[in-house]
This record gives C-alpha cells, structure tokens and sequence, in this order.
C-alpha cells in the first residue's frame, strides 16, 4: 500500500465531499446525475495523479473534479446558475469543469471524452512532458464509436491515457448484460493490444492501487491501460428523470446502499487503523466546507447577458462586447 | 532572411503546404494529423520534421478531429486534415459539441487553437458522398472561425493566420482551384486577416459576392458583362464567418443590386444568409430583389455533364445579372 496516513485521510475527505454535496443539491437544488455510491472508484483514481495531470468527465462529473480536489464553492455556484460558479454559471451540473485541477472536459455528449482525454496525452508526448491524461467514462460510453477510435490511438501511439470505466451496471436502465456483445467490459482492452484491469470501485485503496500502476505504466511511456471499476450507482439516472417501470430491483439497490457503500466501508478500514477521531474531525470539516458552498452559491449574483458573448472567443472579431451579432 | 516583398510562384495547393511548414519551423506547438498525410498532401513536410509532429491516423475521423481539440485545450496547436468536405459530418460531434462549445461551456477557462483543414471536392466526378460543400452548416456554429480562400495568397495568409489564431477555425479549400498558380508572398509573417472581404474588382452597377471557387467564374462573368457596359462589383468573401458585413454593405450601397454566388446547396445556404444581412441591413439601397446563384436542392451525381449543371458557372451568373439589370 503507498498511501500514507494523510493520503488516506484525504481521501476519505474527498469522498464524503463528494457525497455530502450531492446530498445537499438533493436537499437544495435537485438536479443533475448524482454520483453518490461511485465515490471510491472516482477518488482512488482520482488520488493517483498529480495536480497537473488531465482529466476528461462525463455528465456524471460532480466527483470528478471534487475527487481531483478543486474547491468546493465555486462548483456549487456553478450547479446553481451563478456568476461565481467555476464555469460562470454557463456550463452547470454536467460541465463542472476546473481547469486548474487539470479538468479539461466534462462531456455531456456520451463517449466525447475518449478522444479529448487521447489527445490531452497526445500533447503530453509531443512536449515531452511526463503528464497523464484520465479519462472517465461509463459502461453504456463504450458502445460508442469515439471508444474503439480514440483507445485504439492510444495505443498505437503509445500514448499516457489511463481509460477508467465507472461500471455502475446500467445505461441509464439498460444492464450492461443487455447491451454489451462481451459484457466484460476490461476484456474489450484485448482488441487494441493493451492491458485490462478489472477492480471493485467500491474499494477506494484497491481502486488507487491499479490506477497508480496504469499511470506509472503511462508515465514511463509504455501506452495506455484499460480499468474497469465495478461499481454502483445508488440514485436514479438523473435527478430529474421520473421511472415508470422498474428496471432494477429494490432489493439490489438495498444490498449495495447497505452492504456495499464505498464510504462506509472505508470508514470501517480507517478506524481499524486507529483513526476514528481524525475521521470525525474531517466529518465535522467537510459538514462545515459544504454548509459554507451552499451559503455562498445563494448569495452569488446571477450571470449577465453579456457573460455569453464574452465567454465565446479568445480573438473576437467583428463581436462587439456585450451584444455582439445580435 | 527573407526579403520582404518578394514572392515565389506557387499552386493554392503548394501555397497551403508553404503555410504549414513555415508555422511548424516557427512555433512547435504545430503539429499536423491526418489520414495518409505521409503520401498525400504533407508528404515533403516529412523530409523536416519528426513523426512526433507528423500524425498519419487511423480512419476515425470524430476521434482524430477530438485528439486535436484535446491537444489544443493542453498546449498544441494542431492543424487537422479531414480531406474532404462531406467526411465533416463524421467529425461534426466533436467540431460542433466540442471544439465550438468548449471555451463557453467552461466559462472561458479554456481556449481551442485549433485548425480543421477539408476540401470541398465538387465538380470532380466523385458523386454525392464526397462531393459536399458543408460551409453553412459551421457558420451556423457559433464559436468557429470558417474561411473559404479562393487564391493561393489568400490560402497560404489565411492558413497561417488561423494557425496563430487561438479560437477554433474550419477553413475549406476548393479542389477546383488547387492546380492555380499565382505569385505567393515569401514573407513568413504574411497574413490574410481573419474577417475581411477582398474586392476583386470594382465596379458600380452590381455587386457579386463570390465564395470560394466562385471567383474565376465570377470574375470572367464580370469581364463579359464589361462589354455590355455593365459594370460589376466582384467581392471574394475569403472569411464565412464572422462575415465581413461592412464590405458587403458598402458595395451594394454604391450598385444597389446583389447577386451571390455559393456552392453550398441554395437552402439555408451562406448566400441565403448575406441575402437575409442586407434585407435587414441595407434593404434601402436595394433597386432589385436579391440573386442567389447556388446548388439546387439536389444531390450531387456521377454523371459529369449533370454534374457541372449544378454548380455556379460564368453563364450562370451573367443570367443573374441580366435578370436585375
């Protein structure tokens, strides 16, 4: 195990960050894809790399940049439509981009990200740097041509991307078994010559463990690496999706909700390890950090018109400030 | 040391691989990716610089257009190949959700400095899955930079300023003026502005913007019309978007009459668009209704002599003309 005393702490801190904030939007402002139950896979990959390594998310992508470890108050703003949202309240729930965590893309088309989190690592090799790009992406996000095109990049390129698969079983209500010719989802790695891990999600330190070795695999320029997470996801789709017919059953959300809870598991390996009071400390924190998010997205002013113009171009031309080509 | 002034007669072709090789001895952030790129098109580039900056792809034409974005938002600017025209409906997802969305999506954190290079390949006997001219629907795009040169100094000033540009541009070279030779600026800081119209020819009686391949008919159009005393204003768009209003305004402010000539298909076309601008803009200089000379609401054959029917000729535009004046 490489993570020290305080790496652990950290990331338990992170994920109930992540799963604090999205109770809070439940409570207060109920959109977006919700994460909750899929935290170890996002922070144990997420712990892995450095600040200034890449990271692509999905619609699904409130853990990411939190599990990256970007401020929390900014990204709250930003699903409550504000100025002072990372994004200027013009991206939202599934655009919480923060681009100083290394996020460069939360794709909110399914699949968009394989070939940006590709050439991230692309742009790594060509300037020599030992940057990583991670690229998270769903089960149902396989089935989408950008994955065969942008992983078999990668590898014929030998480019450092890590391709880290959230398999929390279901496309939206399709089960992976319904959907997918070779329902293991690692094995698909075979086709394009390069490694495939499989992992509980739900064990953050496992999680951490295969991704470090992917990213040193991709540091030391031997190419990508395929992980596929087996994880859970506790809520619905979306936030706002209503389900008429039950595609899942209650007993199998009650057995993950109970038995298979990324946080609570963790909680019990730490205080195993005699660290109960540091765990109630960081409890007590992270209540205040997101009580603290909520209070100042409130409070922030709403975006302007002129927010949208000003956001379009590095170089306008011929786009007046303010009311361009209108 | 370049003499400043001095010029070397080159094909808009050659003119756009000039370009790419004095951005890549320039700055090394330009890297160039496409399919077959080794043999066709950059094939001499190879001779100066690695396969590192080089990327000959696979066909996938989303991905290695979204491998460009993804290198352009973390400090490459790439130019990417997609060859010909209709195989951006391919990259459509990752040009249009993309490399157009990211900068305002993120709230300006980021910036997409990169180039789609395609050629629209009309007029070619290549039927009508690779015969597309797809320009309205980028400059239906906000976010993007579209260009359409129509010289071989235009193609090589405007390639090399939207390599320097940092937003994301599509630029559409027209195969039918590839084999064009004229003499080309050798000056490594020759740059065709970004969003400015040229005026070809001047003339007092009818304005004709031409996009693209348009202009040699557009012009000998003029030249025949000259003869008949009818003295037409000849306007090369150069840039699709942001268009170049003021030019165009002016010039029908002096003829009162427009005609556009645009091979896109005529529907929602980039002529349809400047007719509706200056309908709203400049509706009082107009003595005639606007002309739209443009592909009919069909798709292209392989038939050769059907083909060329369809696209915009020097009898078409004359037709135009004659039809307002």
């Amino acid at each position: 195990m490489s993570l020290g005393r305080v790496e652990q702490l950290e990331m338990f801190r992170r994920m109930l960050r992540i799963r604090l904030f999205e109770e809070a939007l439940i409570a207060h402002h109920p959109v977006g894809h919700l994460s909750i139950g899929q935290e170890g896979a996002i922070v144990g990959a997420c712990m892995a790399l450095r600040n200034d390594d890449y990271v692509t998310g999905t619609h699904r992508s409130h853990g990411h940049p939190i599990g990256k470890g970007a401020e929390i108050g900014p990204l709250m703003a930003e699903i409550f439509g504000k100025r002072t949202g990372i994004c200027k309240g013009l991206g939202g729930s599934m655009h919480l981009t923060d681009t100083k965590m290394g996020l460069i893309c939360e794709s909110a088309i399914v699949g968009g990200g394989f070939p940006l989190a590709t050439g991230a690592g692309l742009s790594a090799q060509v300037r020599g740097s030992d940057q990583v790009s991670l690229c998270f992406f769903g089960d149902g996000a396989v089935n989408q041509g950008t994955f065969s095109e942008s992983v078999n990049m990668g590898a014929v390129w030998k480019l450092p991307v890590i391709y880290f698969c959230e398999n929390n079983g279901y496309a939206v209500t399709t089960p992976v078994a319904k959907s997918h010719g070779q329902p293991e989802i690692a094995r698909r790695a075979d086709g394009y010559g390069i490694p495939g891990v499989v992992v509980d999600g739900q064990d953050a330190e496992a999680v951490h463990a295969v991704t470090l070795e992917a990213v040193e695999r991709a540091r030391a320029g031997e190419g990508p690496t395929l992980i596929e997470a087996k994880t859970y996801r506790f809520d619905e789709h979306s936030n706002r999706l209503a389900i008429p017919i039950e595609y899942r059953s209650k007993d199998e959300i009650e057995h993950y909700r109970n038995e298979r809870d990324p946080i609570t598991l963790y909680r019990a390996v730490l205080q195993s390890r005699d660290l109960l009071s540091e765990i109630e400390a960081i409890e007590e924190e992270v209540r205040k950090t997101i009580d603290e998010a909520v209070e100042f997205a409130k409070a922030s002013p709403e975006p302007e018109i002129s927010d949208l113009w000003d956001s379009m171009y590095v170089n306008p031309i011929g786009v007046p400030s303010g009311d361009g080509g209108r | 040391m370049t003499i400043r002034n001095a010029t070397q007669k080159l094909s808009y072709l050659q003119a756009i691989v000039e370009a790419q090789r004095e951005e890549m001895r320039r700055d090394e952030r330009v890297i160039l990716m496409g399919e077959d790129i080794a043999v066709y098109g950059a094939q001499t580039l190879f001779d100066e610089f690695d396969e590192k900056r080089l990327r000959n792809t696979p066909i996938s034409e989303n991905s290695f257009v979204g491998v460009g974005v993804g290198a352009a938002l973390t400090g490459l600017r790439p130019v990417v190949d997609l060859t010909i025209a209709s195989f951006c409906y391919l990259a459509s997802d990752q040009i249009i959700n993309q490399a157009a969305k990211l900068r305002f999506m993120t709230g300006a954190q980021l910036a997409v400095p990169l180039v789609v290079r395609t050629s629209t390949f009309y007029n070619n006997r290549t039927a009508a899955q690779h015969a597309d001219r797809p320009y309205p629907l980028f400059m239906n795009t906000p976010g993007l930079k579209v260009l359409a040169p129509s010289t071989a100094s235009d193609a090589k000033g405007l390639l090399k300023s939207a390599i320097r540009d940092d937003d994301p541009v599509v630029i559409f070279e027209d195969i039918n003026l590839w084999g064009k030779k004229e003499e080309v600026p050798t000056d490594e800081d020759f740059l065709v502005p970004i969003g400015k119209a040229a005026v070809r020819r001047e003339g007092s009686d009818v304005t004709i913007v031409s996009i693209a391949g348009c202009l040699p008919h557009a012009l000998s159009a003029a030249d025949a019309l000259a003869k008949d005393e009818v003295e037409a204003e000849v306007i090369d768009l150069r840039t699709i978007a942001p268009l170049d209003k003021e030019t165009i305004l002016a010039s029908v402010a002096k003829t009162g009459r427009l005609i556009i000539a645009d091979n896109s298909h005529k529907v929602g076309s980039v002529a349809s668009e400047i007719a509706a601008m200056v309908s709203e803009e400049g509706f009082e200089s107009l003595k005639k209704p606007i002309q739209r000379v443009a592909a009919p609401q069909v798709h292209v054959p392989y038939n050769a002599a059907l083909e060329k029917q369809l696209f915009v000729s020097k009898d078409r535009i004359i037709d135009a003309v004659r039809a307002i004046t």
